[in-house]
């Protein structure tokens, strides 16, 4: 297994062991090891198609959206493997929250779009209980200053920075333990990015993150953990190395990793 | 192949060090040289040549520093960038030593106060340093890890040496207090050749660090005593 030098004192917050994700017959991720340290933020790097947004939508089920995927192997949460047959797959999206690439508020008030998944997932306190539920997410989201006199206008109405918090904010809302973050800046401007990757370092105090970026310096700059992916042969994406994000960047172990990294790869 | 230009730049900055370190080693045997021969011309052009070395060091940390802002540079690449910067930075503190020595030589102009063995110990003195800095340059153009830790151990040599010419100039001087000043001189001299191998140990360490992401410090087990 690879291993981070750091351990957290031994504390994980989601571990895949020997995970292999197939769409139909088509393996694309295999034997994947890899421990997600709690409360810091882990990067998964890696060239198209080396599988790292599939590994990260295993980390919450969500792969079991698209028809022919299937898994084999283990992601303990908890201590539970969350591909059990008696675990329920919107219980663990809901402990494992997602951010997706494009920014995609419902067509609601800004409210509403924190609220919502609060209510689906059985949120039974009182409207002031609800307001403050979306005035502390929109808070930690770093965007309650820019809507808090705005909250009945359209999250479509906001900037696309703005409508990114405004979805980490409705993630927040729903109180997962781990946010997956698949290129939460991509479709951002360069300040909104930054703005992102602040955001995502305030957020590791109380949530463990991972997220996939194509963009290198945006994995050296924000995380604190770096995974980096490759295909083989077969076009099977697997973990190359695996390691604290500083000596990631600076010295890798692996040929193939300096070779991406440095940017001379293929 | 991607990066195509970015690798030219590289290169650059690495044979920019590379011409700044075959000059230093030649000017390391030129000052001595010059100090034996009592030849002013050498040691005047030595000194005028530290400042053109200057312009260059700086030259290699904006280079340096305009790579990072430009290329982002990574692992090997941002390794070899912060070692030739920092080998640049040695490099022109050892002609700074070879500065000192050019000095020295103009100050104790043209009396034949020397000590006969300095005519054979100095430049002694001075080829092991430059051996030391010529393969230290090997090294780092081989991105050669383990040639660098060796070299370190041809420091006892300088080292020893250093230790035998001072006792010489101690001796010399405790003969006729009127020598003490000139015998001071000397000891500068020989100080400076001896930082000059220490400084080139420096470089060792960034050869090292530059091949490997390791960086550790690298002694010669001697430590000179203190210049009075």
């Amino acid at each position: 297994m690879i291993e981070t030098n750091r351990s957290n004192n031994g504390h994980f917050a989601i571990e895949a062991s020997n995970l292999n994700v197939h769409y139909g017959n088509f393996r694309a991720v295999k034997d994947i090891n890899l421990r997600i340290v709690s409360q810091s933020i882990t990067a998964l790097i890696g060239p198209s198609g080396c599988g790292k947004s599939t590994v990260l939508r295993a980390f919450n089920r969500m792969n079991d959206l698209v028809p022919s995927a299937w898994a084999e192997g283990k992601v303990h949460f908890h201590g539970k493997n969350i591909y059990d047959d008696d675990v329920d797959p919107v219980e663990v999206r809901r402990r494992v929250g997602m951010v997706f690439q494009k920014p995609n508020p419902f067509p609601k008030s800004i409210y509403e779009n924190v609220a919502w998944g609060a209510k689906i997932n059985g949120f039974k306190g009182s409207k002031e209980e609800m307001d403050e539920l979306v005035e502390t997410s929109l808070k930690a989201a770093a965007i309650w200053d820019d809507v808090k006199d705005k909250l009945d206008q359209s999250g479509l109405s906001l900037s696309g920075g703005q409508q990114q918090r405004l979805c980490i904010a409705r993630t927040i809302a729903v109180k997962p333990e781990i946010i997956l973050m698949d290129e939460p800046a991509s479709a951002l401007d360069p300040i909104s990015t930054l703005r992102i990757e602040e955001l995502i370092q305030n957020l590791k105090e109380y949530y463990t993150i991972v997220i996939v970026t194509h963009n290198m310096q945006q994995a050296a700059r924000a995380s604190d953990f770096t995974a980096f992916f490759n295909m083989d042969g077969d076009r099977a994406g697997y973990l190359v190395e695996y390691d604290e994000t500083e000596t990631l960047f600076t010295s890798p172990k692996e040929e193939t990793t300096e070779q991406y990294i440095t940017g001379r790869f293929g | 192949m991607p990066r195509e230009v970015f690798d030219r730049e590289l290169n650059e900055l690495r044979i920019d060090v590379l011409r700044i370190a075959s000059e230093v080693e030649d000017n390391l045997i030129r000052v001595v040289n010059a100090l034996i021969n009592k030849n002013e011309t050498i040691a005047r052009h030595l000194i005028e040549t530290d400042q053109d070395i200057n312009r260059r060091y700086i030259g290699i940390v904006m280079d340096g520093l305009g790579l990072i802002a430009r290329q982002q540079p990574m692992a090997g690449d941002m390794r070899l960038i912060a070692s030739v910067i920092e080998i640049a930075g040695e490099l022109e503190r050892i002609h700074d030593y070879i500065k000192g020595i050019a000095k020295t030589s103009l100050e104790i102009g043209s009396e034949d106060k020397l000590l006969p063995s300095m005519a054979l110990d100095l430049p002694h003195m001075a080829m092991l340093t430059q051996d030391m800095l010529n393969r230290t340059m090997i090294a780092f153009s081989e991105n050669n890890a383990g040639l660098a830790q060796v070299i370190p151990a041809s420091d006892n040599l300088v080292d020893d040496l250093f230790n035998r010419i001072y006792g010489d100039i101690i001796e010399y001087a405790s003969q006729d207090p009127k020598l003490i000043p000139i015998a001071n001189q000397y000891e500068w001299v020989i100080h400076n050749l001896e930082r000059s191998a220490d400084r080139v140990i420096n470089i060792c360490e960034w050869v090292i660090y530059m091949a490997t992401g390791v960086y550790q410090e690298l002694d010669s087990e001697y430590e000179s005593p203190p210049i009075s």
